[in-house]
């Protein structure tokens, strides 16, 4: 029992992190039903500037973090408008593949600049921990938990507060219809990519700090992983991605500690699948009735 | 009475279908002009012309605008928003899975000033702002009859309620002239005499210019104060009811010819 908690709440990080950046994947199916592939790797230029400016500017870890959000997020912006725009009218399948082609530019432009070595991090947090009884929580893990609940709850009240939150569910809703009802839609659009890409960006740091480590390929894996968590909680559902990032980081620290690691993604996906035909729509998501 | 809106030889064609060809239209400030035609006579497509969905294949739109005469024929429908134009829809467009009363605060963007820092700040100009729409937002939902209902989803309204809901929305744009697109469609006699004093009453609160596409035409008749009809895409005929009521043109539209 013991070792149960102890795993939760290894998993709890782990899915917090899965979490922040199902959130992108899902924020931008809402509003324009693409799949951005290149979602992952923004999370991974995340991680490379975490390194850059704590290691070139010694940056401590909360202005790292805004820098990251940033940069990402501009990131995010950037890739919407040469590579996601252009194709608006066009058919989806078009802004699919375009969206795998502009994960491989930006994967293989890392590691042209900064080649395939491992790179890593100056100590930027103390090496600290707490006991509650069984339970250790590490100063890290505190930090992902805070940031994680924070960037959440700030989210939440983007989306459902402000003006801008309207007009992203607005164009969500009935894109059309809000254009003619004052929304500019192309810097909606824009506003949806810079916050999802900000998420990834902080989940970049996180990431880098947690194992220490950031390589052009990082974003693959735990991209693929966030989307079957967004996928999983019912795409386009911000509810959704929160609740199937923390689960599948959970399920995977579980299998690691209890059963066979090796099987650990296998198990992930099986669960995907169960869902899937169970809720084809996911946990949050509603499905769409065809009006005949 | 000063000219508001100018349609000159406006046309549009999908290939080699011209589905309005050489409109023009002259509307005065805070006339309320009816749109009349058969199935398939361009209405809509005039509609969608006049508020950016559609870009004109030639001709001119001109809005009287603060500073001077403004082309806006083919402007993001956004930008002509803001110029002072709205419309609702033949099939009803909400926003489904939102509240009554976010469907209208979203129409209410241009009028909104703040920026997403001071959003995130939490600062006064933001709850300022955010109580300013709300309140602005409440009255137009009095105005239509729907502020018991703010808080229920737009989706579970019943249809008239719909209707109403997005004459609000579009209300909330602050338009000077409101553009409704069949808005009797699918309403029963007693709901469509409440509408008629609706579009009345909103009309002089809010000092509007009212162009209506409808086939009701107990409604176009008794509202409109002037008449233009269209028929393949042309407009056969302008005027007042009575003169309308009596033209062999769109009697024969209409109808048919006699053999």
């Amino acid at each position: 029992m013991d070792q149960f908690l102890q795993q939760l709440v290894n998993g709890l990080s782990l899915g917090s992190i899965y979490a922040l950046v199902a959130l992108g994947y899902t924020m931008v199916y809402g509003i324009i039903k693409l799949i951005n592939f290149a979602h992952g790797d923004v999370y991974m230029i995340g991680a490379y500037t975490a390194y850059w400016v704590t290691t070139y500017f010694g940056l401590s870890f909360l202005p790292a973090l805004l820098v990251c959000m940033v940069v990402c997020g501009l990131l995010g912006v950037l890739i919407e408008r040469i590579a996601y725009k252009p194709l608006r009218k066009a058919p989806r399948i078009t802004a699919l593949i375009t969206a795998i082609g502009v994960s491989y530019v930006i994967e293989y432009t890392t590691q042209f600049f900064m080649g395939t070595s491992v790179r890593t991090y100056p100590p930027l947090l103390p090496n600290q921990s707490w006991t509650f009884g069984p339970i250790t929580i590490t100063y890290l893990q505190f930090v992902i938990f805070s940031v994680t609940l924070v960037l959440c709850v700030l989210l939440t009240l983007i989306i459902q507060k402000t003006k801008i939150g309207r007009a992203m569910r607005a164009v969500s809703a009935d894109e059309n219809a809000a254009k003619l009802m004052g929304i500019s839609v192309d810097n909606t659009i824009s506003f949806t990519f810079f916050l999802g890409s900000a998420l990834a960006g902080a989940a970049g740091i996180l990431v880098g700090i947690y194992y220490n480590s950031a390589t052009p390929l990082m974003g693959m894996v735990p991209g693929l992983k966030a989307f079957v968590a967004a996928v999983f909680g019912g795409i386009g559902s911000i509810p959704g991605a929160m609740v199937g990032g923390l689960f599948i980081g959970i399920c995977e620290t579980l299998v690691t500690a209890y059963g066979n690691s090796m099987y650990r993604d296998a198990i992930v996906y099986g669960i995907l699948i169960l869902v899937l035909i169970i809720r084809p729509a996911g946990l949050f998501g509603k499905a769409e009735k065809e009006k005949v | 009475m000063a000219e508001l809106l100018k349609v000159s030889s406006l046309s549009k064609n999908f290939g080699g279908l011209a589905a309005v060809s050489g409109i023009n239209m002259s509307i005065n400030e805070g006339e309320l002009i009816g749109l009349i035609g058969p199935n398939g006579a361009g209405k809509t497509t005039l509609f969608n012309l006049l508020t950016g969905v559609y870009t004109p294949s030639e001709g001119l739109i001109e809005l009287e605008t603060t500073q001077g005469k403004k082309q806006i024929g083919g402007l993001a429908p956004y930008k002509i928003t803001e110029l002072g134009l709205a419309r609702t829809f033949q099939n009803i467009r909400l926003f489904k899975s939102m509240s009554v009363l976010d469907n209208v605060k979203t129409a209410m963007q241009k009028n909104v000033g703040y920026g997403v820092p001071s959003a995130l700040l939490r600062t006064a100009k933001f709850y300022n702002a955010e109580r300013w729409v709300e309140e602005k937002a409440e009255e137009y939902l009095k105005d239509v009859g729907l502020y018991k209902k703010r808080f229920e989803a737009a989706d579970n309204l019943p249809y008239g309620e719909q209707r109403r809901l997005e004459i609000a929305r579009a209300l909330a744009t602050e338009p000077k002239i409101l553009f409704l697109d069949e808005p009797a469609a699918g309403m029963n006699p007693q709901e469509t005499a409440e509408l008629t004093d609706l579009i009345d009453h909103l009309r002089k609160k809010y000092n509007l210019t009212v162009i209506l596409i409808e086939h009701d035409m107990s409604l176009v008749m008794n509202v409109c104060e002037r008449i233009y009809v269209l028929n393949y895409g042309k407009l056969i005929a302008s005027g007042s009811p009575e003169e309308i009521q009596n033209n062999e043109f769109v009697i024969s539209a209409y109808l048919g010819e006699e053999i």
